[in-house]
């Protein structure tokens, strides 16, 4: 096959995928809006989880609280002053932030680079540490942001959370950003930069020794995650209209880590299979944790059933097929005509043929 | 695209799921029950659905003009979470398409609902959720409980006219919006009935899942106050309670309504003798008529004595179904209506009119931990 | 601050030091093995406490024998966690491991509400470990004079095994180089399967000793004592046993010292003990007692 045409295929389902997401948008009743806008926010957290945790081998627990902090500013930046009066009951807000007002895309942008920024200053001690000292670190991180959160009641109303944030997540804004990560990391992997990243985490002092900057490169990486996972956080906040500290804590970690795991560590298309399979499961397997009158339990019945199912999912995955669903490969066109149906139905992702269109 | 349409299948097939689950007969109303069955605040969940449950049993049917038509209760799992609690609502009024929604114990669950059920015009109605922003603000969100800042007003009131303390300490978990609320509201009356600025000695934090409260409890000791205000949730506050006394600490305890639960006896044992709160319902002394109906089904159905939440989902249900008949109709904002316009409904916990708020106005029951048993001491009316 | 005061917070501080330096123990030995973070020592933990009080009050055996036979199948399980989760792994990527480490500690705390139920329960606490002791203006609990007894005896114990017996030497061997340990004809897998089973017990000992100080059970009691005994451990220098001890004792006074002198932060108190961690692995990052780890190409 030649390159052209695989372009044109690219495009072709970026179109394709455009148009049907504007039916979707169009058609479907708010609920199953919601399982797939929650999808697209998935992707974008699983793909900066798998930036640092597959693509440079870092194991950062981290996110839950770069995320916490991109939702944090991305409400307080959208909230109108009248929300934010109602909402800080108990103590008023400091006063520098009572009456600012921006619009949504700027202020995901800087719940973003806040993150970032966060990210930034956490990466330089942190990222000297390696393997599980490492990831013990970061979860350290997060539960101290957590717990600032928490105790900041006049920035951030503490346990008493925000609610009322405009529902600016909408289908277009969320499937937006993940068509935008996707695009973000495809581009990524295949620059030089992607390929030092490579380096870094199959053999750190070989990368070195090539003239891989070892440190840069892995700060840059936490940090372009940070970022990736504020936005994230944000989008999740605007989706649910309402955050609070307890939102984030290691257990949102773990569901992104789940689906990193699923989908392949180091691969994008994985990550995005996954991201969407594990949303659905979520929810498709609710019955599982309802009141299943077994006869012998009845009212108190049980719970957690489910997550007994993913957490051994997850074990299953990383002892019986470690590399995942995808391992470290990724969609193309041309491996549609080598096998006709490599993964029985729908496995790759049209997503991706999109935004090879992008790229 | 294939996996879009993987996506589009797979989210038909659980509408699929859902939609066989209810086969919409006509003949039917449904009310969703939106309460934590796992996690953190599954207890509490546990209970306000038995409430849910008895009402249905007894009263499982609603005139809808001349119609009576069957209740159907969809049970959906919160899970104590907030992005399930925010699904579980949304499949509650989208793909069950319930006419009202009950619950949810945890007012940061509640509030995941708040803008769902108002986008789609479904009322709610919370059954203990105490925070005042599940209701502030949403039209669609009533409660049958009252609010933070009259408990916390009560408490204050019986610690200076009851036990005439002049200095209080309070501790707080100040992760949990609850006990924040409670206690900023104890603080501002306790000082305001004293005429002392000085009258809380300390504000101490501790955080939910601790267990070690030694360090907190030492310093307040230290400062010897007359009484020490704690609300919080029953895990924590037990074992509180049960160190304060193995440090010897002899001064009163005072708490809310989350203190009245079985485990709060089981781990606290005898430490948690005389401790004393503030909650919606005594059995010993019946506010209504259907509190005489609740107490007798509840006693027979479990053989044991209910818990004050259990009596308001109990009321919660009662209340919807009132307000369907009044309105005649299973149209959103004409129930909406109905229930605002409720006026001193007997409920089992006592007489429900919802002020402009939406948050019911009704009296306060303090109760003291006596005996192993929690024993009926007071009523305060607002 | 009085002296009866000061000497009230010291002794809690003791007492919940003793415990914490109780539970790093076990942490320090497996991962002075394996170098891996145990993510499911603290759900080991939380079993080890609920098995003692089914024996208890469902099976109605007096204290003591709950307590030995809880320790005893803890142990196993240990051994059998051990086989399932992390042998299959031993020559994967450490990522791998760790991943499977999680899955291990969320399947366990999530079966645990499943079949234990998310309700917390009442422990009865033994008669023996429930008196009030009082001098001066200080008062304990006896079992908080237990468990430091019981700490160091655990620690005489492991200083013997490790310096004194056959085993402990091919523990050693083992820990300082596996492949080379296997060279030496040391039955590795035997060693590590040792090693676990101890590291379970240990943590059984130590969740029924939380559970007679802290009576409540509940599923995930196990997350918050495991994350900070494994920073005790850290602090201490990992893999070493007298660092796991100081590393808990020193947890343990800085968490409640600095909550008796600075009353206005005792919201923040779960955060002290990561930045105890953060601030020890940039300082020391082999922590206070650990030896060098040379970096191998």
């Amino acid at each position: 096959m030649k390159p052209k045409r695989t372009h044109l295929y690219s495009l072709a389902a970026a179109v394709a995928f455009a148009v049907l997401l504007g039916v979707a948008d169009a058609t479907l009743d708010a609920f199953s809006l919601r399982v797939l806008d929650l999808c697209a926010i998935y992707i974008v957290l699983a793909l900066s989880l798998n930036l640092v945790n597959g693509f440079t081998g870092l194991f950062s627990l981290g996110h839950a609280g770069f995320m916490a902090v991109g939702a944090y500013t991305c409400a307080l930046l959208t909230m109108t002053p009248e929300q934010k009066e109602m909402n800080f009951f108990l103590e008023p807000i400091a006063p520098w932030l009572a009456h600012v007002t921006i619009p949504f895309i700027p202020a995901l942008v800087v719940a973003g680079l806040v993150a970032a920024a966060l990210g930034f200053v956490i990466a330089a001690p942190a990222l000297r540490l390696r393997d599980d000292y490492l990831a013990i670190a970061t979860l350290g991180f997060a539960e101290i942001i957590r717990v600032v959160l928490t105790n900041a009641q006049s920035i951030t109303n503490g346990a008493l959370g925000l609610k009322g944030l405009p529902k600016f997540a909408g289908t277009w804004e969320v499937w937006g950003c993940a068509a935008l990560s996707v695009a973000f990391m495809v581009l990524l992997t295949r620059s030089a930069y992607g390929r030092a990243l490579k380096a870094v985490r199959d053999d750190e002092i070989a990368a070195g020794a090539m003239g891989v900057n070892v440190f840069r490169t892995k700060v840059v990486s936490f940090t372009v995650s940070s970022f990736m996972a504020g936005v994230g956080g944000a989008l999740l906040g605007h989706l649910l209209t309402t955050i609070d500290p307890k939102m984030f804590t290691f257990m949102l970690t773990f569901n992104i880590l789940l689906v990193v795991v699923l989908g392949g560590m180091a691969s994008i298309t994985g990550s995005v299979i996954a991201s969407i399979g594990v949303t659905i499961l979520m929810e498709a397997l609710r019955f599982l944790d309802g009141p299943l009158d077994l006869g012998v339990f009845q009212l108190e019945a049980r719970p957690g059933l489910r997550m007994v199912v993913f957490s051994a999912l997850l074990m299953a995955v990383v002892l019986f097929r470690q590399r995942g669903l995808m391992g470290s490969r990724e969609f193309s066109w041309e491996m549609l005509s080598r096998a006709r149906l490599p993964w029985r139905k729908g496995g790759p992702a049209g997503t991706d043929g999109g935004t090879h269109g992008v790229a | 695209m294939r996996s879009f349409g993987l996506v589009l299948g797979a989210v038909a097939l659980v509408s699929l799921g859902a939609c066989q689950k209810k086969s919409s007969a006509p003949t039917t109303v449904k009310i969703g029950v939106f309460e934590p069955m796992t996690g953190a605040n599954a207890a509490g969940g546990a209970m306000e659905v038995e409430g849910i449950k008895l009402a249905n049993e007894m009263f499982p049917t609603v005139k809808v003009g001349d119609k009576e038509l069957k209740i159907e209760l969809v049970i959906s799992d919160n899970k104590s979470d907030k992005v399930e609690a925010a699904n579980a609502a949304q499949r509650l009024v989208d793909q069950d398409k319930v006419a009202a929604v009950l619950g949810s114990w945890g007012s940061s669950l509640s509030m995941a609902a708040g803008p769902i059920v108002k986008d789609k015009k479904v009322p709610a109605v919370a059954l203990s959720a105490t925070n005042p922003l599940v209701t502030k603000g949403n039209e669609y969100y009533f409660r049958v409980c009252f609010i933070d800042p009259f408990q916390g007003t009560v408490m204050a009131n019986y610690a200076f006219k009851e036990l005439k303390a002049k200095k209080a300490v309070i501790i707080r978990e100040v992760s949990n919006d609850y006990s924040v609320g409670l206690a900023r509201f104890f603080s501002d009356s306790f000082k305001k009935l004293t005429g002392d600025e000085g009258a809380i000695l300390s504000e101490l934090n501790y955080n939910t899942n601790d267990q070690d409260f030694t360090a907190q409890l030492t310093t307040a000791k230290s400062m010897n106050p007359d009484v020490i205000f704690a609300p919080g949730n029953y895990t924590e506050s037990a074992l509180l309670i049960k160190q304060a006394r193995e440090l010897g600490i002899t001064a009163p305890f005072l708490g809310g309504d989350t203190w009245e639960t079985p485990e709060f006896m089981d781990v606290g044992k005898q430490a948690v003798e005389g401790a004393v709160f503030s909650t919606f319902f005594a059995t010993e002394v019946p506010i209504t008529e259907t509190s005489k109906t609740f107490l007798d089904a509840y006693r027979k159905q479990y053989n044991k004595e209910p818990a004050a939440v259990t009596a308001l989902g109990f009321d919660g249900y009662l209340v919807v179904r009132a307000a369907i008949e009044k309105a005649g109709s299973l149209d959103g904002p004409k129930v909406r209506d109905a229930l605002a316009a409720t006026q001193r409904f007997p409920g089992a916990a006592g007489h429900i009119t919802f002020d402009q708020n939406r948050d019911a106005t009704k009296s306060a029951v303090i109760k003291v931990v006596k005996g192993g048993k929690f024993t009926y001491l007071t009523t305060v009316q607002p | 601050m009085t002296l009866a005061l000061f000497l009230q917070h010291l002794a809690n501080a003791l007492s919940l030091g003793s415990l914490y330096a109780l539970i790093a123990i076990g942490y320090t030995m497996v991962y002075g093995i394996l170098r891996l973070i145990n993510f499911a020592h603290g759900d080991v933990f939380m079993l080890g406490a609920y098995l003692a009080f089914y024996a208890v009050a469902t099976f109605l055996l007096p204290w003591w024998a709950a307590f030995l036979l809880a320790i005893l199948v803890t142990a196993l399980f240990g051994v059998v966690l051990e086989r399932v989760a992390y042998r299959p792994l031993r020559d994967s990527p450490r990522i791998s491991v760790m991943i499977s480490a999680i899955g291990a500690s969320f399947l366990i705390e999530n079966v645990g509400i499943v079949v234990f139920g998310g309700r917390p329960k009442g422990v009865q606490v033994p008669d023996v470990m429930n008196v009030r002791l009082g001098l001066g203006g200080v008062s304990v609990m006896s079992v908080s004079v237990v468990i430091p007894v019981l700490t160091f005896a655990v620690l005489a114990i492991l200083l013997w095994v490790v310096h004194r017996t056959k085993t402990g030497m091919a523990m050693r061997a083992v820990s300082t180089d596996l492949d080379a340990a296997r060279l030496q004809a040391i039955d590795v897998n035997r060693i590590i399967s040792f090693t676990f089973g101890a590291g379970s017990l240990l943590a059984a000992v130590g969740g029924i000793m939380w559970s007679y100080k802290y009576p409540q059970l509940n599923p995930l009691m196990g997350t918050m004592p495991g994350l900070k005994c494994f920073i005790a451990a850290v602090i201490g220098g990992i893999g070493s046993i007298w660092g796991a001890v100081l590393g808990g004792f020193l947890l343990g006074g800085i968490e409640l010292l600095t909550l008796a002198f600075l009353p206005t932060l005792t919201g923040y108190r779960d955060a002290f003990a990561f930045v105890l961690l953060i601030v020890v692995l940039l300082v020391k990052p082999s922590g206070l007692l650990g030896g060098r780890h040379v970096e191998k190409v």
